[in-house]
């Protein structure tokens, strides 16, 4: 039970920090969302991700910073793999599954259903 | 609907200054954590079910990204995300509504500039400040390490 609490407190961690800036910076969702990102990457690459997701499971991965973890770790992996080219070719590989759901899925929800104008 | 449109960017921040951050930030933490209890829990299910470690995480990202964008489409999403804030925009929910939203709401100008362009007005930049960060860290990261075959 213990792995659920901690993925409760790291997560809402993550999402307060956002909020702070969306609050005091005026900072757009948008730009929160490439900032998680872009920390997630450079965090994976310091080294100092990976042992965050190996505490806080899902609170690590499920936050925007996780799909950065995944895009690095990717590229780590690939280029133990292939060498330079894995540095261009490892990172959307391991995110392949959940670009391509978001894509398919968006298309697919948009051709559904309309935006209800208030 | 129009979660990340710029009018109502405009209202969610004017909704902000009204409100007390503390409130804010309880809703967001609160939310967004329980967002990741749930991303965790379908974790452990699918490691259950044999899945190597990379494997249980597509899915679970997969999933997520389902359900937010179903929820989207029925309107829900947008209620949840009124209180909750950066609680559901953080996690990958955000990224799936980011690229529901406004493919739904550019319906009107049709599938492919409308639908097929709109779906990445907030996914594309995340998509290409991502994967050109990685590519630059890897790059300095194959440099370092050195000695690797081409």
């Amino acid at each position: 039970m213990m792995h659920y609490l901690n993925a409760f407190i790291f997560g809402g961690f993550l999402c307060a920090i956002a909020q702070l800036l969306i609050d005091f910076t005026k900072m757009t969702p948008a730009r929160i969302l490439v900032l998680y990102v872009t920390a997630g990457v450079v965090l994976t690459f310091l080294g100092l991700y990976n042992p965050l997701v190996e505490r806080f499971g899902a609170g690590a991965t499920v936050p925007l910073t996780g799909f950065g973890n995944a895009l690095a770790n990717g590229v780590i992996k690939g280029i133990g793999e292939k060498g330079l080219l894995g540095v261009i070719s490892g990172g959307l590989t391991a995110c392949a599954a959940g670009i391509s759901a978001a894509i398919f899925f968006g298309y697919l929800f948009a051709l559904i259903f309309s935006s209800k104008e208030k | 609907m129009k979660n990340f449109s710029e009018k109502n960017y405009q209202k969610l921040v004017s909704q902000h200054e009204k409100s007390p951050w503390l409130k804010n930030i309880f809703w967001a933490f609160t939310v967004g954590g329980l967002i990741c209890v749930l991303g965790e829990f379908i974790l452990t299910y699918a490691k259950n079910m044999g899945l190597p470690k990379e494997d249980a995480g597509c899915v679970t990202s997969m999933t997520l990204i389902f359900f937010s964008g179903l929820f989207t489409g029925l309107g829900i999403f947008d209620k949840l995300a009124k209180h909750a804030g950066a609680g559901t925009i953080v996690p990958i929910t955000g990224f799936a509504n980011a690229v529901v939203s406004p493919a739904m709401e550019f319906k009107s100008e049709g599938f492919i500039l409308g639908v097929g362009a709109k779906m990445f007005v907030v996914a594309g930049p995340v998509i290409v400040y991502g994967v050109s960060s990685s590519i630059i860290c890897g790059l300095i990261y194959y440099l370092v390490k050195g000695g690797m075959p081409l």
